[in-house]
Parts: C-alpha cells; structure tokens; sequence
C-alpha cells in the first residue's frame, strides 16, 4: 500500500467520510432486508473494510454493534490464513464461518468474509456480520446456559468457500439449512448479508474509480496512522502508573463457585497495557471467551473512554492487551463460549474501574452488567409452539457530568426491546409491571440510573417454561471514585408453593409455570459517581419525592440532609 | 359571517424562524405576491407575525387565508418549555415514558440520561386492564381515575394525558377514563392515546400523547393569542396552520393537537420546493437549507415528499405521527473548522450559529467557521452582507483565524485553507445527499437541487459536481420558501388503526369500517374549514409484513368508494397489494411467508387553490446589462477570478449567466462556478447547469 505522508489532509477528510458511509450502508441494507428481529430492531450485525494482509479493521459502519468493530478482524485474519492454506484467493470468493474459537463471540454470530479485487488486485477484504436466530445445538435460539462444549451450543461452520470466482457452492446452503430450527429466517439472513457484500462491492467500485486505488489505500493508512496518533496524544496526557481493579461473575452455570475477572492497568508514556492476569482459569460452563472476544472487548472499553476516536485498528496500536493462556478468557475450542456477553460485560467493568484510578473525569461508574437473556416457551391450546426471547435492560452508571441513564442497553450493544405490546400481541403473556426499580441505583455525587422490574404472567392454558441466562445475582455493579454500588439483579419465579429463586441465582433452564403464575426479573442499576455525600440535598429529595429512594434508603445512603434544615 | 367560497382576498403565509419571521402575501385579485422579512419576536413571537403582516397589509379585512408555519411546537419540545402535566396510565406502567425504547443518547461514551416531560411524582396509575387482543381484563376504577385528576389539579397540571396499555386494540377502559377526566379538568387539555394515536406500541403512543399534553397549553395559548389580535384588527377570514405532514389544518385542530406542528416550519419550505420545482419542470427535486448551524436535506420523487412515520425530537422526545423527511447534518454556516489531534480537518460539530456568528461578523467569537471560508474567497460581499443587521464583515479577521486555526497547522496558505474548509463542508452535504438518494435507491442525476435558506446557493455548484445531480434550480426568494410553502400547503388530515390480522383470518368488514370512519372524519374536518378546495382525495395504505419480520413495507391499495360508502378491499385483493409493495422493495416474494396486516393509514386531503408562479417572475423590460452591477474578485481552484457580479431580481427571463458569476439578492447569494450557467425561466428561478449540457 502507499505510505500515508503520500495524501493530503483534505481528500483524506473527504474519503474518510466516503468510507465511513460505504460501511454505514452496508449495515443499512442489512437491517432492512433481515427476518430476524435480532438484526432487523436490535441490529447485532456488523460490516466494514479490512486490510488485505493483516485482516485489521479499516473502516467500520456506525450503526452495528459495538462489540464487533474489533472482532471482525479476527474473522478476516482467519480467512485470509485458511486461503493461505488453500494456496489461492479468488475475485468473487466468499467465506462463510460461524466458529467462535477462530472468530470472536459467539456461534449465534454468522460471519461472511469477501475479498476485493480492484483492477485484478486484491485491495482489502469486505466482511458481513449477523446474529442468527438458530443454528441447532440443545436449546432453541442457542442460549444454553449449561452448556459444557461448544458442541451442546450449536451447529459450528470453520471457515468454507460459500463462492468460489464468483460461483456459488449450494451445498454449504443445504447444509447451514438442514441444521438450523428456522430456516426461513436463515435463508433471508443470509441473502441479506450477501447484498451488504455485494453493495459493498459496487461502492468500492465507484470510490476507486473515481480517486483512484493508491489514493485509497494512501487514505485508508492515513487514517489508521492518525488514529494511533490520536490515541497516543490522549495516552501522554495522562500520569504513568499501574491500577488494578478485579471482579467476579456469579458462577459458570454449572457449578456454584465466584469466577475473578481481574486487570491491570499500567501507563506508560504514550502506551498501555491492559493484563489479564489473575483471571480465573478456563470453566465447565458458557461463560468462557474466545482470544479474539478478549481483545476486541479491551477496544470496546477504550471508545467508551474516548469516545471521539475513529473506529479503526490505529487505536490500539499503543495498547497490550495480554490474555493470559488457559483462563477463561482465552478458552481452547471447544469449550463452551455461548454466555460470552456476561464475560465481556465484566472485563468492561474492570477497565472502567481501573481506569477510573487514573483518569476519573473521564471514567463512568459500571453499568447494569448482564444481558438477562430471558426466553419464555411453551405450547398453545392448538399444539403450536411459541418462543418469546428477549435481551432486558439496566441502569448505566453515575459519571462526572450527571446521573446514569435509567433503563438503558449493555454497553457492548445499541439493542433496543421490544415493545411490551408487541410482545403481548405476539405471545401468550401479560405484563403487570414494566417499571424502573426503585432503590436499584449505586449512590454518589452522581448516582446511577434505574435498573427495571418486569413482572410477567403466563396466559396460557398449558403454562409455559422458563429459561434465564444473568449474571450479577452475587456482585453488584460497581460505583468509581468512591460511589457506591447498585442493587443485584433478583430473579423470582412464582410456584404453587410459593415464590423462588434459582440456586444459581440468574442461570436457570426448565422452570414450568402454570397459567396464572409469575416470572419477575428485578436489574441491577448502575454503580455511583462520586461520594454519597457530596450529592445535593435538592437531588435526593427529589429521588425520594419520586419515589425512586424511600426515605430509610435516602438517609442510611446520604445522611439526614436532604430533609432540610428542619429535619 | 362572509363568504369566503368566492371572495379572492390577499392570502398570507407567515414562517416564524429562529431569527426572522418571514411574509408572504399573494394578492388573488392581481396576482402579484409581495414578500417581508422582520425580526423575530422572543418570548413572544405573536408580536414579530403581527408587525410583518402589518408592514405588508393596511387592513386585515382584505384578507382572506393567513397560514402560518409554525416553530413554537418545536421550540417548546428541544428547549423543554412545555407545561407542567401529569399522566394517568395503567397499573404497573408510570414509568414506560421514562424507561422508553432502552437505547442510549451515543453509542461511545455511557453519558447522558434522559428526564421525561411528566416528572414520576406526577405520573399516576390507575385499576385497569385490557388485553393485547381487545377483552377487558379489568374494568377502569373511575374513581381512582378522578381522584387521580384531581390530584393532578391540586399539583398544578396545566393539561394532562391518559394513556392506557393495549387501548389501540379496545379503547373502552380510555375512553371511560378520558371523558371522567375531562368532566372535572379546568381546561380543555386532555389527551388521550387512542384519539391521538390508536397504534400498537405503548411507549411511541404513550410518547406522542404526552408530548401532544405537554405543548398544548403553551402553543394553543399562542394561537389565541394570535387569532384574537388578527380578529381585532378586523380579520374575518380562516387562520390556517401547517402540520410537520406538509398539510395545513384549522386552528382548532392545531390547538387539540399541537403535537402535529412540531416540523411545521421546515416542511412548509418543502412544499414550497416541491411546487416550484414541479412547475419549472422538475418533478424529483432535493432540497437542501443550510442555515447557521445545520443543513437539512430533504427529497422529492415526482412531485412527492417523502414522509417519515416518526421522528425522535431530541433523546427520548419520540412523535410517532407522520412527518416530512427531513435528514439534518451538523454543516452550516457557522460551523467551526478545526485540526484534530490526527492531523484532519473537521468541519462541526461545534457551531458558532448566528451569535455571535462566524468571526467575520465580529461579534466576539474567533474560530473560522464556513461562511469565514466563503467571505475571505470573495464569494460573499463584505461590503453588503445579507439580512442587513451587520454593516460590513471584517474579512481580515476572518482570514486571520483560517490561518491560526487551519492554514498553519496543516502547512497551507489562508487562501487554500479556506477553499480546503469549503471542500470538507462540501462533501459532507454531499454526504446527505448521498444518504437520501443513492442509499434509497435513488439515482441522484435524475434528481435537481434546490438550495433555500440564506447560504445554500453558494455551494449549489460544488454538490452538482460531488454527488452528480443533474443541475439546480435557484428559486426567485430562497430565503422565504417556507412562508410561501404556507400559502400552497393543501389540508390533510392522517389517521392510522392497528389491525394486527393474518390476511387469511382480515375482517374486511371491519377494516372497511376503519376506513370509512377515517374517510368520514377527514371529510368532516374539511367541511369545518371556511377554505376552498378545488378537489378531495382519500389514500389508504396498509403497513404490513411476513409473520416474524418486524420491519413493515407500506402497502397502498386502490379502494373504491361507492355513494360515499367504502367498498370493502377483499383478502385477495390485500394479498396482492402486498406482494406487489414487497417485490418493488426486495425484488423477491417469499412463497411459504405468511402475510400480516398490522396497521392502517388513511390520509385526507383537500387540494386547495394553487396560485400562478409566473406572477413572480421579473419584469419584462430589464437587460442583462442593466443588472451587472460590479465585478470582484472570487478565488476557484487555486486562482482568483475577476467576476461578474450582477442583481439577481433585475435579470430578465432567459437571460444566461456563465459562471464565474455571482448574483446577489437582499438575503441571498447565488454563486455560479466556472464552467457552469445559471438561466433565468419564465418563474424568474436560476437553473444552474453544467456549460455544454
């Protein structure tokens, strides 16, 4: 590729934007043409531009999920060593895998990965992408939360040639469609990502048809080199040092002992590095993560923390991330990886608490920390299956400027929830409470925002089963610079004996219900910014007017003087 | 009263902007149209609308229709200026407003939170359920619905909504509820969801509902306001106000559900490019406002604008109704250009707006923005800056901040730093334009621009050449479009209805019974209005889907109306419609999907009289000659250019400009770039095309 002195600072400004819109496109189309509400509302897919020879991520749209932007490179890399295996790459070749070990998340994540050639020479690779809604394994959209290999998870593809020059192999179709519950939804999943590809294509066409492929790639280098440059510029602005931070997630599912998470944080000049060590070993159950999730979920922290960086590999060039070999972050296949995102949520955490040592006005308390992955199934009157599945929401943490967001998504995810009608409409289910939690959030200067109760009822004559994938049922999120932490998430379950917990706390698979009874699933806030008392007395009065403290709380969390000076 | 079917009086249209309040009088009796500008009036800006309309018109009683495109809506919503109100709801949901969709204001970054515009202490809950498909689990308890009210009136409510899950399905339970509320509540702001929207979705509903009590207060005192000072000056004939859908309604209407003005403003301005561009010729149209801190692009297919069915006012500020399209950057004249740490040039998202302005204004502020840019090129005459509040603009200055904020940093001169922060603006409106043509599918070389707004017009000739349009087309007053919009804006009334039905298992009665009601009520809403329509047109589209898909395409279906009765559309007939509405946006159909109405749409629309725009174009009897007023020096490329600058509004019909040029009009400059031309039509528009195509 050109060298990136060889471009000038406004066509770089104009081509970073082209890029970037290519890229945003792709994810657009995606979103439109997908089946499954999983890409279609929540929009877990992801596309972008990745270089010919490292795989590094160039250029990644805006709008799919966060978690991706660094482990798509991951998936681009292991294509570009199995066409070296091959010993060719072709113009029209597609790759198609769902391998976790190889490529980063989970096995629900379909990755499609494309080379493009521009005048007979490859310039970059395109990848798609997207959560599907099944790929067989024991449990029906493949949330499995006792699972104890990859295999009891799902159908797992390594890297294939769906095409080849440009022909299509229909034999990886018949095979992805003979293992999945919903083919239907697979097959437009699919279409729809090969039109992101082929869009993608026809852009790349037109951008370099127009500047010319070594402006491009002049460009494309441009903009990683000044994302290291940006990157390195906010690392000297901050005191060298080493912070540690560690936490735990509640079990692995399968056997009831606390797993740490722990990093350190170390600076130095203008680098970082960010080390895993102490971090508990590879585990039995899902709750174990692939190489490439790890490093990926150490970027995913760091636009948090500078949110203005470009999402591009130049940002980590300064950054170490070091995954120590045989813990859970860095899990041989084939152990089971399926719960991945409870894993990534509680690294997130860790950074955020390290960092706060070192640059706390830059720094948010933790967020609600589990994706409650909740699925609720049973049989109608007329023997037809239904499945409601839904991802539930949390508090975010406090942060220098003001409270967190009450009731806001994971921050390795942009998901939005489904409307409570819609999901009415659709199941066999009542909500009698969809609500902010009262007394959930983390106090501080700054508390936290407000975790949710929802509080569901079966309607259906012949009950229902209840599955639940959580975390932070034993260690709630955390608060920085001295705030303090949120409420656990609790989930409860209504029998005819009475009300339940699960011993795992929020893993549970098979809870039968009958008609009439009562799922409620209570989320943790976010963790405090800030000293308690430091908060305005104006402020907790509020809370408590709202009724979002009770007055007990307001006082054993902030004193007695937010009742004013009468007492 | 008077009979306005036939008296031709003179028709006002009023656009109230963040800074000027513009007029637009058309004269029926002869035609001609006169245009104002004053300054807008804060808080109140009944005042600024009553002195333009005063400037322009001796006694009210001459006119016939004043229809007025409104901000204040708007305002009130991104300022959170709206009432203090309250909120009845279902046990078990106070917080849905509050807890919204669970999404984020940023993706990067965790900061921010939202505060909803009814507090929770006066969000309360009431008995009460219905289920998802219509029975009544629990019926109402009207007397905790009372003492809810009440409790609300005790607290200070001004207006207040009830909003109650599933009652787009069975709206019993809130209509009980609604009309116990409205026999104690000391005004007439109650809100109520199924009347604003009977939609399945509860938080969009509960949202547009809320945000409808939370403006009504506010913006139905301003109409009052303003209706009574129009009747005391003897203004007898219909106050008419601009809808965000591009249709007008009465002020009756406006006051019951102001939610529905909160774009009033900028969609006036797209009707108004609409029609202009269709008259002159070009029916696929891209509009583009650039003002002091955005660019608002907007796109019209034959003659059509495109509608969006919700808009997200501010974080969480969610009006599901629909709305003209309207797709807004952070590019406009104030923008600030800036080196990042990286080495880029970036251009926003920090605006020096229009106070204190770009720093050529010298008003304080000393960061170059875009206009900076385009004052030290020449391409805007410092001596006579437009709008006319300033005296002159301190070029030096100007050029003094490109260069310490971009020309050093990035080793450029101040003049190609400046062409350099035009290019950087340039391409990221080419970006918008981009968004909305080519990514929907669009092929921009069909499509003109039109620039409006004071600075759209000096980078008409960049955005031609970046995003391959076919040309543009400069109206003859792009800084009043929106008041003029006012004037050619027809009535229209939206309604909607969730279905949720299988195709095979569609009651076509009872869909037939939806759309009569909705016919019947848009017909009663025109028959209120003391206006003129020269036809009435009734469309329904069906939003629908495959089961398991939650994206739905529009499906519009041809239904006809016999004696005033509707005809009831078969299952077939549905069938069919959506296959055909799916193909054209997937090219395919899928065999085995099973096909699912989930809501109705029905629009009434009463076309009103169009007036001539042949009445603004100049006259006869000027020369090219005679409107060349100077020449100046314009920097293109990398050199300076000696240019023609001429009076835009004394150039003749025909008359062909070749580019390097400028024409200037009091709140507008028209720049015409080497290698293009700018002719003047029979509307006195500039069409701006490529030389030697």
């Amino acid at each position: 590729m050109k060298k990136s002195a060889d471009i000038d600072p406004i066509t770089l400004a104009v081509l970073s934007g082209r890029m970037e819109q290519i890229a945003d496109e792709m994810d657009a189309t995606l979103f439109r043409a997908a089946f499954n509400p999983i890409i279609a509302e929540a929009h877990d897919a992801s596309h972008g531009l990745y270089h010919a020879q490292s795989g590094n991520t160039l250029v990644q749209g805006k709008s799919g999920l966060p978690i991706f932007v660094g482990v798509m490179s991951f998936a681009v890399k292991a294509v570009i060593d199995k066409a070296a295996e091959l010993g060719e790459l072709n113009d029209g070749d597609i790759f198609i895998f769902n391998d976790a070990h190889i490529g980063g998340t989970h096995l629900s994540d379909m990755r499609l990965v494309r080379p493009y050639f521009y005048e007979g020479e490859l310039f970059c690779f395109l990848a798609s992408v997207g959560h599907w809604h099944d790929l067989g394994g024991a449990v029906p959209g493949n949330y499995n939360p006792s699972a104890t290999d990859a295999f009891q998870e799902a159908f797992i593809l390594p890297p294939v040639r769906l095409a080849r020059a440009g022909e299509v192999n229909t034999d990886i179709i018949d095979i992805l469609m003979r293992n999945t519950r919903l083919p239907q939804s697979a097959e437009g999943d699919l279409n729809g990502q090969l039109g992101a590809l082929d869009l993608g294509v026809r852009r790349m066409d037109e951008l370099l048809g127009e500047y010319g492929a070594g402006t491009v790639s002049a460009a494309l280098e441009a903009l990683g080199d000044r994302a290291e440059t940006l990157m390195r510029a906010e690392l000297s602005a901050l005191p060298d040092g080493r912070w540690e931070a560690v936490d735990y997630l509640d079990n692995d599912g399968v056997s009831d002992s606390a797993l740490p998470i722990k990093v350190a944080l170390e600076i130095s000049g203008d680098t970082m590095v960010l080390d895993f060590e102490g971090t508990a070993p590879r585990c039995a159950g899902p709750v174990n993560i692939a190489f490439p999730t790890a490093v990926a979920t150490a970027y995913v922290a760091i636009k948090h923390i500078f949110p203005n960086l470009p999402a591009n590999a130049g940002v980590m060039r300064p950054i170490d991330v070091r995954i120590p070999e045989g813990s859970l972050l860095a899990a041989d296949f084939p152990a089971p990886v399926g719960g991945y995102t409870e894993t990534i949520l509680r690294m997130i955490d860790v950074i955020f608490s390290a960092a706060s040592g070192v640059a706390p006005d830059r720094i948010v308390a933790n967020a609600y920390g589990t994706i409650n992955a909740l699925s609720i199934a049973g049989r109608r009157s007329n023997g037809k299956p239904w499945v409601m599945f839904s991802f539930y929401g949390g508090g975010h943490g406090g942060s220098p400027e003001g409270d967190g967001l009450s009731h806001g998504n994971a921050p390795i995810s942009t998901a939005t929830i489904p409307p409570m009608e819609i999901l009415e409409a659709a199941y066999p289910v009542l909500f009698r409470q969809w609500a902010l939690r009262p007394g959930s959030a983390g106090a501080g200067k700054n508390r936290g925002g407000m975790g949710a109760i929802y509080e569901i009822e079966i309607l259906e004559e012949n009950g229902a089963e209840v599955f639940l994938f959580g975390e932070r049922g034993r260690f709630a999120p955390k608060g920085v610079t001295g705030g303090g932490e949120a409420a656990l998430n609790v989930f409860t379950y209504e029998q005819d004996d009475g009300w339940h917990t699960p011993p795992l706390t929020s893993k549970m698979h098979g809870i039968r219900l009958r008609q009439g009874q009562v799922v409620r699933l209570e989320t943790p806030g976010g963790g405090g910014y800030g000293r308690a008392g430091e908060r305005a007395a104006e402020a907790v009065a509020q809370d408590v007017a709202f009724g979002l403290l009770s007055a007990e709380e307001a006082d054993t969390q902030y004193g007695s003087a937010w009742r004013g000076p009468r007492g | 009263m008077s009979n306005h079917e036939t008296q031709a009086g003179r028709m006002i249209g009023v656009d109230v902007g963040g800074t000027f309040t513009d007029i637009f009088v058309l004269d029926e009796m002869t035609g001609t149209a006169t245009v104002a500008k004053v300054p807008t009036t804060r808080p109140d800006q009944s005042a600024g609308f009553l002195e333009g309309i005063g400037r322009q018109v001796s006694a009210l009683s001459t006119v016939s229709v004043v229809v007025h495109g409104t901000t204040a809506g708007t305002n009130a919503l991104l300022e959170r200026k709206g009432a203090r109100i309250g909120l009845i709801t279902t046990e078990g949901l106070r917080d849905v407003l509050e807890m919204r969709r669970r999404d984020r204001p940023a993706t990067w970054g965790l900061r921010g939170d939202f505060k909803p515009v009814v507090p929770r202490n006066l969000r309360l809950e009431v008995p009460e359920r219905t289920l998802a498909d219509g029975t009544i689990r629990t019926p109402v308890d009207l007397q905790a619905v009372r003492d809810a009210a009440r409790k609300l009136v005790a607290e200070g409510c001004l207006a207040v909504a009830v909003t109650f899950a599933n009652s787009y399905a069975n709206p019993e339970n809130e209509r009980a509820a609604a009309a116990a509320v409205r026999e104690i509540w000391p005004n007439p702001h109650v809100s109520a969801s199924h009347e604003i929207l009977p939609e399945i979705r509860e938080f969009e509903r509960f949202s547009t509902t809320a945000l409808n009590a939370y403006l009504q207060p506010e913006v139905s005192g301003y109409l009052d306001r303003l209706e009574s000072a129009l009747e005391g000056g003897g203004f007898d004939g219909e106050f008419l106000i601009v809808q965000s859908n591009g249709g007008v309604m009465t002020v009756e209407n406006a006051c019951r559900l102001p939610v529905r003005t909160a774009l009033s403003g900028p969609a006036a301005g797209v009707i108004a490019a609409a029609y202009i561009a269709q008259t002159a010729g070009f029916p696929d149209v891209i509009t583009g406002d650039m003002g002091g801190t955005s660019f608002d692009v907007s796109l019209i297919a034959n003659g059509e604008s495109m509608l969006t069915p919700e808009t997200s006012v501010d974080f969480g500020m969610v009006v599901r109704l629909p709305m003209i399209e309207i797709t807004t950057i952070g590019a406009g004249g104030g923008s600030i250009a800036w080196v990042d740490k990286g080495g880029m040039l970036m251009i926003g998202p920090e605006s020096a707006g229009s106070d204190p302005g770009p720093v050529a204004y010298g008003m304080g502020n000393t960061r170059p923005t875009v206009t900076d840019a385009n004052v030290v090129l020449g391409r805007i005459d410092p001596d006579n800056p437009i709008g006319g509040k300033l005296e002159r603009l301190d070029v030096d200055a100007a050029a003094r901040a490109i260069d310490e904020h971009v020309g050093r940093p990035l080793g450029l001169s101040t003049l190609q730093a400046a062409a350099a922060i035009l290019k950087v603006a340039n391409s990221r409106m080419a970006g918008a334009i981009r968004l909305v043509s080519i990514e929907r599918g669009f092929d921009p070389k069909r499509f003109a621009f039109m620039p409006f707004g004071g600075g759209g017009a000096l980078h008409s000739g960049a955005l031609l050449d970046e995003v391959g349009l076919g040309r543009a087309i400069v109206p003859r007053y792009p800084g009043v479009t929106s008041a003029m919009g006012c004037v050619i804006a027809d009535m229209r009334q939206d309604f909607v209805q969730t279905i949720n039905a299988f195709v095979a298992d569609l009651d076509e009665a009872a869909l037939a019974g939806f759309m009569q009601r909705h016919m019947e009520d848009g017909h009663e809403m025109l028959d209120a209005a003391h206006t003129r329509f020269l036809s009435r047109g009734t469309t329904f589209e069906l939003d629908m889907s495959y089961v398991g898909q939650t994206h739905t395409v529009a499906v519009p279906l041809d239904v006809s109306v016999e004696n005033g009765k509707v005809v009831p559309p078969t299952r077939a007939e549905v069938a069919d419609a959506f296959d055909k509405a799916y193909r054209a946006a997937y090219g395919r159909v899928l065999p085995n999907g099973v096909r699912r109405v989930m809501n109705l749409r029905s629009a009434v629309t009463g076309r009103r009289p169009k007036f001539d725009l042949s009445t603004l174009a100049p006259e006869t009897t000027g020369t090219v000659e005679g409107a060349r007023k100077a020449t100046r020096k314009v920097y293109f490329g990398d050199n300076w250019h000696e240019t023609a600058i001429y009076n835009r509004l004394d150039l003749p019909v025909g008359a062909a400009i070749h580019g390097p040029a400028i024409l200037e009009q009091p709140d507008t400059t028209v720049l015409i770039d080497p290698g293009l031309t700018g002719t003047v039509d029979r509307f006195g528009n500039t069409i701006i095309t490529r030389q030697g195509a």
